[in-house]
């Protein structure tokens, strides 16, 4: 798919953000405020100030969201209503999964998860088949996959969430507590990213690239689900119970999600510079032009790299309050650290030394070994207080 | 780090070298990296255990080298140190060189700007158009400031300039994330170990390595009550209370006394179904000289801040519950028993048939909460109470035990379990004593002590032999002595290595081709024996054993055999039974102090506005360069953005569509 400068000055719109709104954006922003009206008015007795600031926060984010990229609003309710009909056909007892048709194939958690795996592995397929046939139909089915994948996967940690309280009300908690769970979160974020860049890029010859890390991550869940039974779900230990996980873990994980999209797209790079040095190559390619995928590596970076920042103050923060102390030197902070310097110095070499390219792709497909290890080498390989999620 | 090159000619001084070299983007970059891969090392090597362990580890050679090098405790380590201080100190010089003339720039609009650079732009357009100047100055300035864009405007006499810039925020993002980097840093290094780190090189303190009671800790291994920064922690038992924490350092500890007392009041813990502690929380109770104390509940996550102290709840254990003991003895011709109390952390000197040990009690532990059957409807269950200790002998060698308190049920039996193994890295082995009856150990313990009774044996085995040799209508006196003399021996190679020194008396004694046919025999002539020995047993408890046993006393039976089997290699010359406990818990309280956590925090609120503002808010400056002349308005349009070019080549051509717009409307 080629992208011509008219359809991307076609998203240049002239008016302001408020002109922009149309009155789609208003229902959308009234319904996400009466839907988190409803939960305050029904569950402020069990909040305290922080989860409060947390709902508001939630609120504010998916309206603006939903606003900034229309495609959420449709998603959020499509997984909102999935959501509770499967909450609904629980009822209070978790025995319903085994005799409800519907929990049984499709929303429980469990099935939702094994829903989206199929799905994120078949896009991934789907992505490159189009790419090599060049063809537009399969390219937007791949999209719709993908789409369809990511709305299983969030369902699926919905009804979990739900799913922890029927077990017993002082099980329940938010499901980005283990290896298991971050998992999924990290294929769903990844995801999101990417689909957010095919629809401001207008290109969908990167969705097989970026859908090779989640396919990779989905295997890996298999083979924890299967092989080690880790898709149980557990209590939390003490140091876990803290309104700062459902703010540090998401926060992480679109860090993780963005450097993984931007490490692709850097092998995407490499792989369409590899070609033009062929006689032709750069006509007969499929991927995108090497500016725009130089500019799709740098913006994920940077929003990668903000939001890392952030989670790793709200960890420091949140180790201030649980361990006594914001830095400990612990391996998974260190390696936070060590990952966080990485991408420093990748900005810096950009955006004052003015590096462009090859070298940069490099670096950026490296970081992600980096951010790998970061991620799940400290687990495997190294022990100390984050040890959430062995293997 | 240096964005913004001097073009003037300096004199080159040996200072300016020395900040051109520090403030270098280079450096900046060699730096950041550096501390990363020296980070790695901490991660990859554990830190700050016992030497001891490095040892045997890496060997003395190795040991030693890493021990200079600091390998042990990385962080802290002279050289690490230096690293930061330098990444700071470049990233100040950074700071230094680059903020003023970036401020300026945020005020400065250019104005001065030839046509020449204007036209060598990479984004500019020109039009020359029928309008007066006037009128093309008012379009632009209504498009532009309909973009958001600032402007100021100069007149040249011949042609005029309006300069216009958004964004210039941008600037600031430059120096918020700089000035946080070294805010952090040196926060950070006001509460980390440098200051102890100092002492410790001067001579002034010196860290202790021997475990000791607090109170016999030189003076040397302890810290001012005034240190204005640490990290320590302490155990707090029931009822107790400390005014001293522990600071763990490399392979030893410092003292650091406390201006307050913290007296633990009462520590509570709760559990999941799974046995998983779900929450646990202390009430302290801090009191100063002179003041009124003050009481506060504190748990995981909910730590209490007093006077700039922080008090965290860290940990729990054993705070040296009080254990009423009773010792059966075990190898005994009589049954012995002897009560006796102590307490968790205890030891005892105890004088044994092998020999002067120690016993050393470790641990309690109220719940022992372990998966249930299959099928028995419920996930866990609760074995109750068991305590540890461990038997040390006189050579230092020991083997620890696990001994529940109460008989654990299986299959509708209770039994009670004692675990052992000769290495903490071993699983531990089950000893399984049936209960009887009562519930006690009385009769497993009356039935093993007649084993031993030679006398009793022999008397029983005649008895039984009579019996046999009665039913059997035999008589041969000189058969019937060598039978039970067999017995007796039998039953004392059973009681010393179970049936397996059966076995091999066996095979040392019988050529091959009988083994087995003599070894059946013994087999049952030895459970003939054990069967009289245990009746013998049942009629003194006063049971009637004429009618045969219930099936239940029958069970006993065989869960004895196998017990009294597990119990040749058990290891301890006596079984621990645990009557009664008073339950005494620990608190671990981890107590900070660190003063530099507000310039740390106040360096992460900079950081984040910083990062944020500089990725996404973008530094735009545009120019217009207005001329009458005999042809029409000359007007010229260029621009520069600070990154992100393709974002402001989209917003550069997005603003020509705009002002061609406006300019032809008009």
């Amino acid at each position: 798919m080629s992208v011509t400068q008219q359809n991307i000055l076609e998203q240049f719109d002239d008016r302001s953000l408020w002109q922009r709104l149309i009155w789609r954006d208003w229902l959308w922003a009234l319904l996400v405020l009466s839907g988190s009206g409803y939960v305050y008015a029904h569950y402020v007795e069990f909040m305290d100030i922080y989860e409060i600031g947390i709902l508001g926060g939630t609120t504010l984010g998916l309206i603006s969201v939903g606003w900034a990229w229309r495609p959420a609003q449709a998603l959020s309710l499509i997984v909102t209503l999935l959501s509770l009909g499967s909450i609904a056909l629980y009822g209070d007892s978790l025995a319903a999964a085994d005799s409800n048709f519907f929990l049984k194939y499709l929303i429980s958690s469990q099935s939702a998860i094994m829903w989206m795996s199929a799905l994120y592995v078949l896009a991934t397929a789907t992505y490159f088949l189009a790419l090599f046939m060049r063809s537009e139909f399969t390219a937007k089915v791949a999209s719709a996959l993908t789409w369809s994948a990511t709305t299983m996967g969030l369902v699926g940690l919905m009804v979990r969430w739900r799913e922890s309280y029927l077990i017993s009300p002082d099980v329940g908690h938010i499901p980005v507590s283990n290896l298991y769970e971050v998992f999924i979160l990290f294929s769903i974020i990844t995801a999101l990213l990417y689909l957010f860049y095919e629809g401001r890029y207008r290109t969908r010859a990167l969705g097989g690239f970026v859908l090779l890390v989640i396919s990779a991550a989905v295997g890996f869940l298999l083979w924890y689900t299967f092989g080690r039974e880790a898709q149980h779900i557990a209590p939390l230990v003490p140091a876990l119970q803290s309104y700062w996980m459902k703010i540090h873990v998401p926060a992480n994980f679109i860090g993780y999600g963005a450097f993984s999209v931007a490490a692709m797209v850097g092998f995407a790079y490499l792989f369409r510079h590899h070609q033009e040095q062929r006689p032709g190559g750069a006509v007969n390619s499929r991927l995108p032009e090497l500016e725009l995928l130089d500019d799709v590596m740098y913006k994920s970076i940077a929003l990668g790299f903000a939001f890392f920042t952030l989670a790793t103050i709200l960890g420091a923060l949140w180790a201030a309050e649980a361990w006594g102390g914001y830095w400990s030197w612990d391996p998974k902070e260190t390696w936070a650290l060590i990952v966080w310097l990485n991408y420093a110095a990748w900005l810096h070499m950009r955006l004052t030394k003015g590096w462009r390219g090859t070298p940069m792709a490099w670096w950026a497909v490296i970081g992600l070994f980096v951010t790998i290890f970061a991620f799940l080498g400290v687990n495997m390989f190294l022990s100390g207080l984050h040890s959430y999620g062995e293997l | 780090m240096s964005t913004v090159s001097n073009s003037q000619s300096r004199a080159v001084s040996r200072s300016s070298v020395l900040l051109e070299f520090l403030g270098s983007m280079n450096l900046a970059i060699t730096l950041l990296v550096t501390v990363a891969v020296a980070s790695i090392i901490g991660t990859v090597l554990k830190q700050n255990e016992a030497y001891q362990n490095y040892i045997v580890k890496f060997g003395p050679f190795w040991f030693e080298t890493f021990k200079s090098l600091g390998l042990f405790d990385v962080y802290s380590a002279g050289w690490f140190l230096v690293i930061l201080t330098f990444l700071v100190i470049s990233t100040s010089v950074c700071i230094y060189r680059n903020a003023p003339q970036m401020l300026r720039d945020m005020r400065s609009y250019r104005l001065n700007v030839q046509e020449q650079s204007l036209r060598a732009f990479h984004a500019s357009h020109s039009w020359t158009l029928a309008l007066p100047g006037a009128e093309i100055e008012r379009h632009i300035t209504a498009v532009m400031r309909s973009n958001g864009y600032r402007m100021r405007r100069k007149d040249h006499g011949d042609h005029q300039v309006i300069a216009a810039m958004n964004g210039t925020f941008n600037r600031l993002g430059y120096i918020f994330t700089h000035t946080a980097i070294v805010t952090i840093c040196i926060g950070g290094l006001l509460d980390g170990n440098l200051p102890l780190k100092l002492k410790e090189m001067s001579g002034q303190i010196k860290i202790e390595s021997r475990d000791l009671p607090a109170s016999q800790v030189p003076r040397e291994s302890w810290l001012s009550v005034q240190n204005p920064s640490f990290r320590g922690s302490v155990t707090v038992p029931e009822g107790s209370s400390a005014n001293i924490v522990f600071l763990q350092l490399r392979d030893g500890y410092l003292v650091q006394p406390l201006p307050f007392t913290i007296e633990l009041k009462d520590f509570r813990i709760e559990h999941y179904e799974s046995g998983m502690p779900k929450s646990f929380e202390s009430d302290l109770v801090i009191r100063e000289p002179d003041q009124e104390p003050v009481t506060a509940t504190i748990a995981v996550n909910h730590p209490l801040i007093y006077k700039g102290y922080a008090i965290y709840q860290s940990s729990f254990n054993d705070g040296g519950t009080h254990l009423n003991l009773s010792a059966w003895g075990l190898g005994r011709a009589k049954v012995e028993q002897e009560d006796f109390k102590s307490s968790v952390f205890e030891k005892l000197r105890v004088d044994t048939a092998q020999g002067p040990m120690t016993l050393e009690l470790n641990d309690f532990r109220l719940f022992n909460i372990n998966p249930a059957d299959e099928g028995s409807g419920k996930r866990f269950r609760n074995f109750g109470p068991n305590f540890t200790f461990k038997l040390r002998n006189a050579a230092g060698e020991a083997r620890e035990f696990e001994n529940y308190m109460l008989p654990v049920e299986f299959d509708g039996r209770g039994y009670f379990l004692s675990g052992m193994r000769d290495s903490v890295a071993e699983p531990f082995f089950y000893l399984h004593i049936p209960a009887d009856p009562k519930g006690s150990l009385s009769r497993f313990m009356r039935f093993n002590a007649l084993l031993q009774d030679t006398d009793r044996v022999a008397q029983i085995a005649q008895e039984t032999t009579r019996q046999t040799f009665a039913e059997a209508q035999l008589e041969k006196p000189e058969l019937l002595k060598e039978v039970a003399a067999t017995m007796q021996r039998l039953v004392t190679l059973f009681a010393h290595g179970g049936f397996d020194a059966v076995a091999e008396q066996v095979e040392k004694s019988v050529p091959e081709a009988k083994r087995r046919e003599v070894l059946d025999a013994y087999i049952k002539v030895l459970r003939n024996i054990l069967t009289a020995l245990y009746f013998d047993v049942l009629t003194t408890e006063g049971v009637d054993v004429s009618a045969g046993v219930t099936e239940a006393d029958s069970q006993f039976y065989d869960d004895s055999i196998n017990a009294l089997t597990v119990l040749t290699k058990y290891g301890s010359p006596f079984f621990l039974e645990l009557k009664t406990f008073e339950h005494v818990q620990a608190s671990g309280l981890q107590i900070a102090r660190a003063p530099g956590k507000l310039v740390v925090y106040s360096g992460f609120a900079l950081l984040i506005a910083g990062i944020f503002v500089m990725f996404y808010i973008q530094h735009r400056r545009l120019w217009f360069w207005v001329r009458e002349g005999a042809a029409g308005t000359e007007l010229l349009f260029a621009g520069t953005g600070n990154r992100e070019q393709r974002d402001f080549r989209l917003e550069f051509d997005r603003l020509i569509r705009a002002l061609d717009q406006q300019l032809r409307s008009g």
